[in-house]
């Protein structure tokens, strides 16, 4: 028989049977025991973040860049409702955490104890699942139940609330059920339809202005799914489009890809999901920012939607062929069937081919150069030329320049690009590449950022140097928090209520002062150095690129507005702009 | 096209939508754990479906399973929706919409029952009149002085509104009830 040990033991004896490395947190009262255990043992790094809401982002960007789960452990109260911001991004966009939380000793529970809050009641609606444990022998089957959860099906947070005379009873520890998948209720669904999947194929197979809409659901699905969609895609013969999340699932080098679609999106994906006549949408989602005006939304296809969720299936756009199933399940056998049957690319897709290239000869993404002023645009292109080839990590906080970031850094692989899609985290980015640089020490981590953005987790410098981590912060500095302001000359006359920020801090000082370095750069042609000396350098920095303030995102499809409807660069005059939401358009988010 | 999903398992093709709203009832089966019921309720007011009726009980003790049910309105494909984002709770077992089941079966309707206790209060002919009625309704007397009844009733809803509405002018004073018990006609269980 096993001997007995504390719960905060197990708590750490679990991480290590879940093949946890690495664990991000904050101390505090009510997880003393936890972190009395953690400094007694060398197989589990901790990570020391500088707020509760950096330890959820960076489990994010280290879940987001490894496949694995993010762990992330603080202390019950402040601890846990800092925590909400990052739980809710994971729940978003399907990211898998494991958050352990401290808890007041039962017998105080519901007393209004010091630092004590109702974590699973305000954590309920923000995660996959979460559990109060209440008894010693509860704990272990629980926690492995958790790294399950949090793992399986749609990824998502999950939280273990602990309460500290749990994490001192002690009791017998139990390791993972060898077979995890028997849980009791929680059983998704993997392969999909084996009908469904053969009326895809013959219907891909028909098509003559097919596209594939592709969504985070291909990474999560882990790399083979990518190289599965590079496959199908590859014999087919159908262009590629990708939301925000899925980016780098197909490589931005390859002859279909369309680039991003949606609101920023590019104009030939966007149009070829207004006119193609059969669309597969593989692992996304049909959010707003994709969709536009929904009841213009791609008229006259058919639509195949692969989801391992089958509540995002008919939830906004109704579809012909549901399938649910993982997606690397369901494109494996779609590539099966299609190679077994001898399927053939369908003839008509060369004028389909070449409708997507005078599309794309539109050049959406052309601004005008600027010889004294950077453009952001320009920075972008000059950083992604300086990384071009390097092992590289890219996060974004949330903004303009995130949408620059999506645009103008081209993504080969899978699990490099690390952004807040659903939930859109101002915050997110820096502490996201913490968390990729944990995971991946000597790859290039580089967080885009705004410089509104930016001072949203900014403490976590702090936690780079401490860690002797390198993330290298890239400010597109522009004074202005750019995409409120954006929206304000689109929707409220040009009235810039609020959304510029006067008394921005000195970025170079402010790296010195964490112990970082900090460069800053005015001027288009001393880019290429600086960018050389960002990449070069040791330890986390601050480059504080001041590019022309009052550059705006484009293409765009504004609020209520259709795929076909699109607002481009050279087309955006100061009038067209202000005029191009109608009223109904207003009240969309 | 726009079509619907009609049984999840045999994936296409497909009805025509409809959007009208309709009233379903959903028998859910859950693990009987803390917080179950709240993560039920919470999904409906954080998505903004209706709740019409509730009711929740253990249903199996050793296995500690309880069978929340419920009826709900809205579109088809809204309650389509909360059948999938009820299932995808992880303490949800199984969800069965009980009226689709009921039409697959060429019935209308899945049985369903209320219990409802009334409490009337009056004298002379309208305490006469309430005794009359609660006969008529096979209500029971559960408690009774010279100047009260206590009617137990059990029916279908619409029942159980109708002796309400007869009682609301013959002295009534106040209603509990049990919310919708529910299952389909047949040998076969969920």
């Amino acid at each position: 028989m096993e001997r007995e040990m504390t719960g905060a033991e197990m708590v750490l004896r679990a991480f290590q049977d879940q093949g946890v490395k690495h664990v991000f947190g904050y101390p505090g009262g009510a997880v003393l025991p936890i972190y009395d255990e953690l400094i007694q043992q060398d197989v589990i790094e901790h990570i020391l973040v500088r707020h509760e809401q950096g330890a959820g982002h960076a489990a994010e960007g280290y879940a987001r860049s490894t496949g694995k789960p993010g762990v992330c452990l603080v202390t019950s109260g402040p601890g846990a409702t800092n925590m909400v911001t990052a739980l809710t991004d994971a729940m978003l966009d399907s990211i898998p955490l494991v958050c352990i939380t401290g808890q007041v000793p039962t017998n105080l529970i519901g007393s209004d104890a010091f630092q004590e809050c109702d974590t699973v009641g305000i954590t309920r609606t923000c995660t996959k699942h979460n559990w109060l444990v209440k008894k010693i022998e509860d704990l272990p089957r629980i926690l492995h139940e958790a790294f399950y959860v949090a793992t399986s099906g749609r990824p998502g947070p999950v939280v273990v609330d602990i309460p500290k005379d749990v994490q001192f009873a002690t009791g017998i520890y139990e390791g993972p059920a060898p077979n995890a998948t028997q849980h009791k209720s929680y059983r998704p669904q993997l392969k999909g339809d084996m009908n469904a999947i053969r009326a895809t194929v013959e219907l891909i197979a028909s098509a003559k202005r097919p596209v594939f809409y592709t969504g985070g659901g291909v990474i999560n699905a882990g790399p083979a799914a990518s190289q599965l969609l590079r496959e199908l895609a590859e014999m087919t013969g159908v262009p590629v489009t990708s939301t925000l999340m899925g980016l780098g699932a197909y490589p931005a080098s390859g002859p279909l890809w369309l680039g991003m679609l949606g609101m920023h999106g590019t104009y030939e994906a966007n149009m070829a999901m207004h006119d193609c006549d059969v669309m597969i949408c593989i692992g996304a989602r049909f959010d707003d920012r994709i969709t536009g005006r929904l009841d213009a939304f791609s008229p006259n296809s058919k639509k195949v939607h692969i989801d391992i969720d089958p509540s995002s299936i008919n939830k906004i756009v109704r579809v012909d062929i549901p399938i649910v199933g993982d997606v690397g399940y369901v494109l494996e056998d779609i590539v099966r069937i299609w190679r077994a049957s001898n399927m053939k690319q369908n003839p008509e897709l060369k004028a389909w081919h070449e409708q997507v290239n005078k599309w794309r000869a539109r050049n959406c993404l052309a601004y005008k150069p600027n010889d004294d002023v950077i453009m952001p645009q320009y920075a972008l292109q000059r950083l992604a030329a300086a990384i071009k080839g390097k092992d590289y990590y890219i996060s974004t906080e949330v903004g303009q320049h995130q949408m620059w970031a999506a645009q103008f850094l081209g993504f080969e692989e899978p699990n490099r690009w690390l952004t807040s899609g659903g939930f859109g985290t101002m915050g997110y980015g820096l502490p996201a590449a913490i968390g990729a640089q944990v995971a991946h020490p000597d790859a290039l981590c580089i967080n885009i950022a705004g410089d509104a953005s930016i001072l949203m987790n900014i403490q976590e410098m702090s936690t780079a140097v401490q860690h002797g981590l390198s993330p290298k912060t890239f400010i597109l500095n522009n004074s202005y928090m750019g995409m409120v302001r954006q929206w304000q000359q689109l929707l409220h006359g040009n009235r810039l209520s609020h959304s510029y920020t006067d008394s921005l801090p000195d970025f170079v000082k402010l790296a010195e002062a964490y112990g970082g370095t900090g460069i800053r750069v005015t001027k288009p042609d001393e880019l290429d150095d600086a960018i050389e000396e960002m990449i070069n350098a040791k330890g986390p920095v601050l480059f504080d690129c001041c590019v022309a303030q009052m550059a705006n995102c484009f293409p765009m499809i504004p609020s209520g507005k259709a795929h076909n409807q699109m607002l481009l660069p050279d087309e955006a005059t100061d009038e067209v702009v202000a005029n191009a939401i109608g009223n109904e358009g207003k009240a969309l988010v | 096209m726009n079509a619907q999903n009609v049984d999840a398992l045999s994936a296409y093709f497909l009805a025509e939508v409809s959007e009208t709203k309709e009233t379903h009832t959903l028998s859910v089966i859950v693990d009987n754990e803390p917080g179950v019921l709240a993560r039920v309720i919470g999904l409906f007011s954080a998505r903004g479906y209706n709740i019409d009726s509730l009711s929740v009980s253990e249903t199996e003790h050793e296995k500690h399973i309880s069978r929340i049910t419920i009826v709900t309105t809205g579109t088809p494909q809204i309650i389509e929706q909360i059948r999938h984002q009820l299932d995808r709770l992880v303490p949800v077992h199984r969800v069965r919409d009980l009226t689709v089941a009921a039409h697959k079966l060429n019935q209308d309707k899945p049985l369903e029952r209320e219990l409802a206790l009334i409490k009337v209060a009056g004298q002379g002919d309208k305490r006469l009149e309430a005794l009359r009625l609660s006969e008529a309704f096979k209500a029971v007397v559960i408690d009774a002085t010279v100047d009260h009844f206590v009617f137990e009733i059990t029916g279908r809803t619409s029942k159980i509104e109708q002796f309400i509405e007869i009682m609301r002018p013959l002295g009534l004073v106040e209603v509990s009830r049990t919310g919708v018990a529910a299952l389909n006609r047949g040998a076969e269980g969920l």
